[in-house]
């Protein structure tokens, strides 16, 4: 890997100064980043570790909202009593991602900026326009058993490896971030961005912003909600599809609000707010549920490899719907 | 180059290090303690799991500079200072949990922080929550035997 200099600042200012230094990376847990240094993939010469900064801590406000420390581990996160008591979704999302190992060590923050598991993003061998911007990109005509079937464009059609961020879309969290310009919040639907022309930039946080906590709104999801990854093998493998469903329903049965998020389908957590409101007033069935999904990947396109992903991403959908609503006892 | 110290199996270790050193690196090529195995050193095998600040954790994916300070467990501080085997070691041998043995300092530690975890109740669970150590001779069956059998003790 290439040599670079290691600083651990204690107070944010000093992490937001130094982080100004020429590419200078922040470093969290380290799981992602590390592994691709070794891979020469990133570069930097400058490293900013985070953890001796006062970012961690799992706090319950009175209106029901959570805020996460963003150097909160991905372990605690899930195992956190009020995440699993109110916002059970992203605890079943978190564990159902990477290894105790790696989930004792990322950090939530770190989640967020994690990056596609492209084989030609890996491999410095091959085109990508996500690692050389205007290179090309040898997954459209390559191996592309992985990869996006929605929102892709003809620069790359990579997928966001992360199960935490498909819940995090699904509950609508708000991710603050701080500069030196001061603080702000972007919605988790516009934090990841789609390909388009500049895949190279996977999120809207500028290269000087610190991610400082995931605050999740009160939520009405902690009945009916569901997270099913379909994976290569049962353990310890990034998702080919997942899908985070959650619903509020009326005491008759009827669907007063539903959420449906899905993963390993596209360059963002794909959320689909068109699919959510065709669910909303209506009795759940067998019927509806196919409707909705057909909805959601009716402009889907696969690739010689991943084609397969259109349909088992509708069956996906419609058998965590199915569970979903199967979900009656509060845990 | 960077000062740091660890607390290393109880003793404490001042190293002179390149930042970009990894803990296993720093442990088998500074410390000699090889116990600790490099199998893919990408944080998809285990092999390399230690027990830093009483979590298992891969220790190819951290730099050492950022674990100053800390105390790390790796397999040879688990035994007693008699020799007497921690019982996660004991339940290994009698159960025949291994064959080749290169996966086993990895497994035996990430066993240790499961059991600490206390997450794990049913035999899925253990499986699940094991499931960072991969066993190529495909021991499973009896790591799990090895696993239940510590976690009664």
């Amino acid at each position: 890997m290439n040599p670079f200099s290691y600083h651990r600042p204690t107070e944010t200012k000093d992490a937001l100064s130094q982080i100004q230094k020429a590419n200078a990376k922040f470093i969290g847990g380290g799981t992602n980043l590390i592994d691709l240094m070794k891979e020469y993939v990133e570069k930097p010469s400058e490293l900013i570790d985070v953890n001796a900064l006062n970012l961690r801590g799992v706090k319950t406000h009175a209106d029901g909202s959570i805020d996460i420390g963003a150097l909160v581990s991905n372990a605690d996160c899930a195992y956190h009593a009020d995440i699993q008591t109110h916002a059970p979704l992203l605890s079943a999302a978190i564990l159902a991602g990477a290894s105790p190992q790696l989930r004792n060590m990322a950090t939530c923050g770190g989640n967020l900026l994690q990056r596609t598991r492209c084989y030609y993003f890996y491999d410095k061998a091959t085109k990508c326009n996500k690692r050389e911007p205007g290179s090309g990109c040898d997954a459209i005509e390559g191996f592309n058993r992985i990869h996006a079937v929605l929102g892709q464009s003809s620069s790359c059609i990579a997928v966001h490896p992360s199960d935490m961020c498909v819940a995090l879309a699904a509950l609508n969290a708000e991710i603050h971030v701080r500069s030196p310009r001061g603080e702000r919040v972007i919605s988790i639907l516009e934090f990841h961005r789609l390909p388009e022309s500049t895949p190279e930039q996977d999120t809207n946080l500028h290269p000087d912003e610190l991610i400082t906590m995931i605050r999740l709104p009160a939520n009405p999801y902690a009945t009916h909600f569901n997270y099913l990854k379909v994976r290569d093998r049962s353990s310890y493998a990034f998702a080919l599809v997942s899908a985070a469903v959650a619903f509020d329903l009326e005491d008759g049965g009827t669907i007063k609000s539903a959420r449906l998020a899905m993963g390993g389908v596209a360059h963002k957590p794909w959320r689909d707010l068109e699919a959510e409101r065709m669910l909303t007033g209506k009795r759940p069935s067998k019927d509806l549920f196919a409707t909705v999904a057909k909805h959601v990947f009716a402009k889907a396109r696969g690739y010689k490899h991943n084609q397969f992903k259109v349909q088992l991403g509708e069956r996906v959908l419609v058998r965590s719907m199915t569970e979903a609503i199967e979900k009656g006892v509060k845990r | 180059m960077n000062d740091i110290a660890l607390t290393i199996n109880g003793q404490k270790k001042n190293l002179t290090l390149a930042p970009w050193t990894t803990l296993l690196d720093a442990l088998r090529e500074h410390l000699d303690l090889t116990g600790t195995k490099k199998g893919c050193d990408h944080g998809q095998c285990g092999a390399c799991t230690v027990i830093c600040d009483g979590q298992r954790i891969n220790s190819c994916l951290t730099f050492a500079v950022m674990k100053d300070g800390s105390e790390v467990t790796t397999i040879e501080g688990l035994a007693k200072a008699g020799g007497e085997l921690h019982p996660v070691q004991q339940a290994f041998i009698k159960h025949d949990a291994f064959q080749c043995g290169y996966c086993t300092p990895g497994q035996i530690c990430s066993g240790v922080g499961l059991i600490k975890e206390g997450h794990a109740k049913t035999d899925d669970e253990i499986r699940e929550l094991m499931s960072g150590n991969i066993c190529r001779c495909g021991a499973y069956p009896n790591i799990l035997a090895a696993l239940k059998e510590a976690m009664s003790k």
